[in-house]
């Protein structure tokens, strides 16, 4: 509890600091390459026949996502505090190699926890992890995804809270991590809210990102909470389908409960014990979601949705051959609720979607599905 | 006054420190954790902590993990846990703990727990997912049923932190022993001591060491510095390795005689 006290005033005090706010926004400009675009999705635009879709571009930022956002500002607290190894979870692998590029950047030891599930289903981003000069660690225990990486986190942090900062990448986990990691996202929000009025002349209809912890959802929300007329929309992941139990859909099915020392929705059993989940993402895949989420539902200001796996993958080949952008599937989920509330709407409405991250890591994924949905068409995607 | 209270001024008139020893919910079966625990008690226990299985047990290290695996598969959880207590109640009058991470009682609502809890005969429950902050609502709850709320400090507390847990913890103050998860095994933490004093400086509540209590040199030094000590990792390893059940209660005796002689 001393470190978490520590690392609140360091944030809190980091939020009015000319020189903090300063400096990350120079590295957020000159190293990870904010702002990022907002680009006019045409292609989806035409096919679902309403409203104007627009893409805000996390990833085109550097290491193809945005968990490059909190990573940087987190590893500037970090050096403000005088910590000298970072550990983080990963899930999809997103946010490891994230952080182990800050940690290469600034010159800090890196350990990643990574679900041994997650390592084989995204290879290349450990790969990338260890370019970077991390250490990845495949969390054999519990259900070996998200979750069990970040309890094994948590463990290594409270084995080595002396030297060591803990860089959570979702917008879960204990005080203060949700509020701080929505601080350091906010700037697509804030970003993304100019661009609209500059570029598309007005504030959106919606809003609409995918969600399972949330980190890049209340960052886009962040910009638009204010604006009541924006409808915000998140999306969980269905899995196999909601009715099937293989889902990670806890603010829709969920209840409240404490997992990793936030009280939020939980994919929980009736005693209590938290659920296995299923997404064909693996950064869609923990049972629980960060509790702003859980009071802007409760609160009705943002309204939740699902996209099932099969959903998410059929985005993906639209995006890729509408617009020419290959999407993260994590991302995917969001682009296939914004393509079917498009077209409800009319055009001279429009949409904004958080395209979270690129979807180098997941053409393997992707690949292996339409193999084994269409074994002849294989390699034809 | 408590069965908890009773147990530590009865130890402290006959100059002796607590052994507190561990068992879990559903451990290596339904059918036999009752007996496990029972062995532990012949062997000396004072008091008994019987633990809920969970999912994601953040504070424990790999054995107690892979047992809370192993318990969840053969029908461990609270509901077992309150049935455990409720047919040990009447066989023993060492304390009884209920150890369970925050969630599973809060899923069954936290003033249902507190009666489900005291009718199975609880004496004390040690949540170590609970940090002061959030204990109020649960010491509330639980003290209207008569259950004390033990509450955990470490090595790293801090005087105002130790406060904070004093102003709030009943029964006693479960210290662990090194910034660390259930089963390390590095020695006891360089301030540790420090912490312990700052302890009896911010409360009259007795403090017991847990969390890396591997072998009876390990139990004396502990119990040594403290009002006693709490064995968990070493108790069940020898079950989780080999099914040895009567290694499991040698463990125990060697560990209490360490404790007691401390």
């Amino acid at each position: 509890m001393p470190a978490v006290e520590e690392l609140r005033d360091a944030w809190l005090a980091s939020r009015t600091d000319k020189g903090f706010r300063a400096e990350l926004a120079h590295v957020l400009k000159t190293y990870a390459g904010r702002p990022s675009p907002l680009t006019f999705a045409s292609g989806l635009t035409r096919a679902c026949g309403g409203a104007r879709v627009f893409l805000k571009r996390e990833d085109l930022m550097h290491t193809g996502s945005h968990k490059i956002n909190n990573a940087l500002g987190q590893i500037l607290l970090a050096k403000r505090m005088g910590k000298t190894r970072i550990i983080a979870e990963t899930g999809a692998g997103q946010h490891g190699v994230a952080t182990a590029t800050v940690c290469a950047r600034y010159g800090l030891k890196c350990e990643i926890y990574m679900g041994e599930e997650d390592t084989r289903r995204q290879a290349l981003n450990v790969f990338r992890m260890r370019l970077l000069g991390a250490q990845v660690h495949s969390v054999q225990s519990g259900t070996r995804t998200l979750k069990d990486a970040m309890n094994e986190a948590i463990r290594d942090w409270i084995s080595n809270v002396r030297d060591t900062h803990y860089l959570i990448g979702s917008a879960a986990g204990f005080h203060p991590f949700p509020s701080m990691v929505r601080d350091f996202q906010s700037v697509i929000g804030t970003e993304a809210r100019a661009q609209m009025l500059s570029q598309a002349g007005g504030l959106p209809a919606s809003v609409v990102a995918c969600v399972n912890g949330g980190s890049n959802a209340i960052g886009i929300f962040s910009g638009f909470l204010a604006d009541r007329k924006v409808a915000l929309l998140g999306v969980e992941a269905a899995g196999d389908g909601l009715k099937t139990g293989r889902h990670a859909a806890t603010l829709t099915l969920g209840r409240p409960g404490v997992l990793h020392g936030a009280y939020s929705y939980v994919l929980q059993d009736a005693g209590g014990q938290i659920s296995e989940t299923h997404s064909i993402s693996a950064g869609l895949d923990y049972p629980g979601v960060g509790p702003e989420h859980a009071w802007l539902k409760d609160s009705g200001r943002a309204c939740y949705t699902t996209a099932t796996d099969q959903e998410a993958v059929e985005a993906f080949q639209s995006l890729a051959r509408l617009d020419g952008i290959i999407p993260a599937l994590e991302s995917a989920h969001a682009v296939s609720a914004a393509m079917k509330l498009a077209a409800t709407l009319k055009p001279r409405q429009s949409v904004l979607v958080c395209l979270s991250g690129r979807g180098d890591k997941d053409v393997n994924t992707v690949e292996d599905r339409l193999a084994a949905a269409h074994p002849k068409r294989a390699g034809r995607a | 006054m408590s069965r908890i209270a009773r147990a530590f001024k009865d130890l402290r008139s006959r100059g002796r420190k607590a052994f507190v020893a561990y068992a879990m919910a559903g451990f290596p079966d339904t059918r036999q954790d009752e007996a496990l625990a029972l062995s532990f008690l012949r062997a000396g226990a004072d008091l008994l902590e019987i633990g809920v299985p969970f999912s994601d047990p953040l504070a424990d290290g790999p054995v107690i993990q892979r047992c809370g695996e192993l318990a969840l598969k053969a029908g461990g959880g609270l509901k077992r846990a309150l049935e455990l207590v409720a047919a040990l109640r009447p066989k023993t009058q060492a304390p009884l703990l209920l150890m369970s991470y925050c969630n599973p009682p809060l899923s069954m609502g936290i003033s249902a727990f507190a009666a489900a809890a005291a009718k199975a005969g609880v004496d004390g429950c040690i949540i170590p997912d609970l940090s002061p902050e959030e204990a109020e609502p649960w010491g509330k709850a639980l003290a209207a049923k008569g259950i004390s709320l033990i509450l955990l400090a470490a090595p790293t507390s801090t005087p105002k932190r130790l406060a904070k847990v004093a102003a709030q913890a009943s029964g006693f103050v479960y210290f662990v022993s090194v910034a660390g998860v259930t089963g390390a095994n590095q020695g006891l933490d360089q301030h540790l001591e420090a912490a312990l004093t700052a302890w009896r400086k911010a409360s009259p509540a007795p403090a017991v060491i847990g969390f890396g209590i591997s072998t009876p040199k390990r139990a004396r030094q502990a119990a040594a510095l403290a009002d006693g000590v709490v064995a968990a990792t070493a108790l069940l390893k020898p079950v989780l390795e080999s099914s040895d059940l009567h290694a499991a209660a040698g463990m125990a005796k060697a560990l209490a005689k360490a404790a007691h002689g401390a």
